[in-house]
């Protein structure tokens, strides 16, 4: 990473920056608010995790949200009265990410000659299966308890201690989802170094390779073959693994969490963020997932305040302006809000 | 087999139902310079990309005493055989640089960087813009980048797909001084040209394909002086 001559002086302020987070908005805005950062945390490690197939390896996949909901009903099947099973948290993730990285692999292998338009569509079919999949294993055998989801998933455990409940040290009480925050947030770290590693790595260099051009990588000695399932595996374990959070934090799933529109969604965030540039795409989480819900909570005052009366439904407004703000920065920056360096000199800026 | 270092036995290769090369045989001796001339669609370039495992075909291939007809394309640089794709291929987004470096992703020998400077010896321009994006390069520069790559893989076996196409004529000419000086240090080229004129110019030998099939096969000189060929590929 390109850092300034004081590495350490930027690395410490985050880290501040990202400990007081959740106390600073939480005493201002509330635990409402908390919430939210949760939810970009886990958005943010889906977008890291389809950044490896879209950004890197150039693959468009539109079906990315279905390894999030592997790895949630992984989570809630092994960890609800669904089936009498409770197996601890730290077990299942694992495993979560091992089973998603599987399906990563089962997707990608029928799909290696595709590319672009092509693979988007069998990528959107597949995403779309799982969904009707969970949607419907409800008989003859109830494994996914179909529309009704499955509730009661048990909270995700750290030492004995259920984050769910709140915590009190030293006379200040921690919330539950400030220490799912936290929780989040080092795993999403984990994620951003295992992203930093595998770009800068020779496998990373294969992937940028069979982007650019995958009949001179394959001249060059890349077994294409292995390196693009390993991208469709790499990203689907990512998004494996922030499906069980999800599945832990929310302690229920159902598969109306995974439609099409969180693929969309979370290819948004890694489009507008700025492709194959692990900044960006943290940033492109970050903004979609906060900007959203700042609408559907501002919209409707700010209208009373302006006009007297609401005008326009909060949650219509919301993806109107959603809607314009992509094609605005589609058409003014191409590349994304903050680009790979190297990208924007490419076009131009 | 005979001691040739590229052996083609009756190369098939189908599009669908559409025979595109039907039944090529060549051969190409350790050292030579050898063109394959013909028309637009005779299934030129569909050869070279058969030869260098990219498309299924039927036929055998033997390279250095080795069939190589079931490997998979990725195989074959580290066995020395490298392809130079039509229309350059260059990896846009990276520079001059990764590109170089890519041509070396197979080896894990210690003489890359002393490879890297004898291409720069090779190709001045490269190194004067080693952190250039290859994108913004011209045709002929891009092209350059591609053959300088392809050396980064010690090739023993140089196969060139139009090396010319789309370039200014001054900018060809640069292109095959390259191409003669790369064969000068003993690298053995094949060269796909449409530009008979200049393939048979630089080459001892020469192929002549037409609708999937080799029709003369002889010398450059032969085939220049050739009426058949003067005919259709000379313009005189």
């Amino acid at each position: 990473m390109s850092q300034p001559r004081k590495p350490w002086l930027g690395v410490t302020l985050v880290g501040i920056a990202l400990l007081l987070a959740p106390l600073v908005v939480g005493a201002s805005l509330g635990n409402a608010w908390v919430r939210v950062l949760d939810f970009a945390a886990l958005y943010i490690m889906l977008a890291l995790g389809l950044n490896i197939v879209v950004g890197f390896a150039g693959l468009l996949d539109l079906g990315y949200i279905a390894f999030y909901a592997v790895g949630a009903y992984l989570y809630a099947l092994l960890a609800s009265p669904h089936f009498g099973v409770h197996w601890p948290a730290w077990a299942i993730l694992p495993l979560g990410a091992a089973v998603a990285g599987l399906f990563g692999v089962l997707l990608g292998a029928p799909t290696l000659r595709l590319r672009g338009d092509y693979l988007a569509i069998v990528t959107l079919g597949f995403g779309e299966i799982i969904r009707i999949f969970l949607n419907n294993l409800n008989s003859p055998v109830n494994i996914t308890n179909g529309p009704k989801g499955i509730a009661g998933i048990d909270a995700i455990s750290v030492f004995g201690h259920r984050l769910s409940k709140s915590i009190d040290i030293g006379g200040f009480t921690v919330s539950g989802v400030m220490l799912y925050y936290y929780l989040f947030v080092v795993l999403a770290l984990g994620i951003v170094f295992v992203g930093i590693r595998l770009q800068d790595s020779r496998i990373g260099r294969a992937w940028v390779a069979i982007r650019e051009d995958e009949v001179a990588a394959k001249a060059c000695g890349i077994n294409t073959r292995n390196v693009k399932l390993l991208a469709f595996a790499m990203g689907a374990s990512f998004g494996g693994v922030a499906g069980g959070l999800f599945a832990g934090f929310q302690e229920f799933v159902s598969p109306e969490s995974f439609g099409l529109m969180e693929s969309i969604m979370v290819l948004c965030m890694v489009v507008l963020g700025g492709m194959g540039h692990i900044p960006g795409v943290i940033f492109g989480g970050l903004l979609l997932t906060v900007l959203p819900e700042a609408f559907r909570h501002g919209a409707g005052p700010a209208q009373q305040a302006l006009f007297g009366k609401v005008l326009l439904d909060p949650e219509a407004l919301r993806m109107l302006l959603f809607g314009l703000a992509l094609i605005a920065v589609m058409l003014y920056r191409p590349a994304g809000l903050w680009p790979e360096p190297r990208h924007r000199r490419e076009m131009g800026k | 087999m005979a001691a040739s270092l590229l052996d083609v036995l009756n190369l098939e290769v189908h599009y669908g139902g559409i025979a595109a090369v039907k039944g090529v045989s060549l051969a190409i001796e350790p050292g030579e310079m050898v063109c394959l001339i013909g028309a637009n669609g005779a299934g030129k370039t569909t050869t070279l990309k058969a030869l260098a495992r990219m498309l299924p075909a039927q036929g055998e291939i033997h390279y250095r005493g080795e069939r190589i007809d079931a490997l998979p394309s990725h195989a074959l640089i580290g066995r020395g055989l490298a392809l130079v794709p039509e229309g350059r291929g260059v990896f846009s987004r990276l520079t001059i640089a990764e590109n170089l470096a890519m041509g070396a992703y197979h080896r894990r020998d210690g003489e890359i960087a002393a490879d890297l400077d004898r291409i720069h010896g090779l190709l001045p321009r490269l190194r004067e813009r080693t952190s250039q994006l290859a994108g913004t390069l011209s045709g002929g520069e891009q092209q350059m980048l591609a053959i300088g790559r392809a050396l980064m893989g010690r090739p023993k076996l140089l196969l060139l797909d139009e090396p010319s196409m789309g370039l200014a004529p001054l900018m060809v000419q640069k292109v095959f001084e390259v191409i003669r000086a790369v064969a000068a240090q003993g690298v053995t080229i094949l060269l796909v040209e449409q530009n008979a004129r200049l393939a048979l110019e630089v080459c001892q030998r020469g192929y002549v394909m037409e609708s999937g099939r080799i029709t003369l096969a002889d010398s450059s000189k032969a085939l220049a002086a050739d009426a058949r060929v003067r005919a259709a590929y000379l313009g005189a």
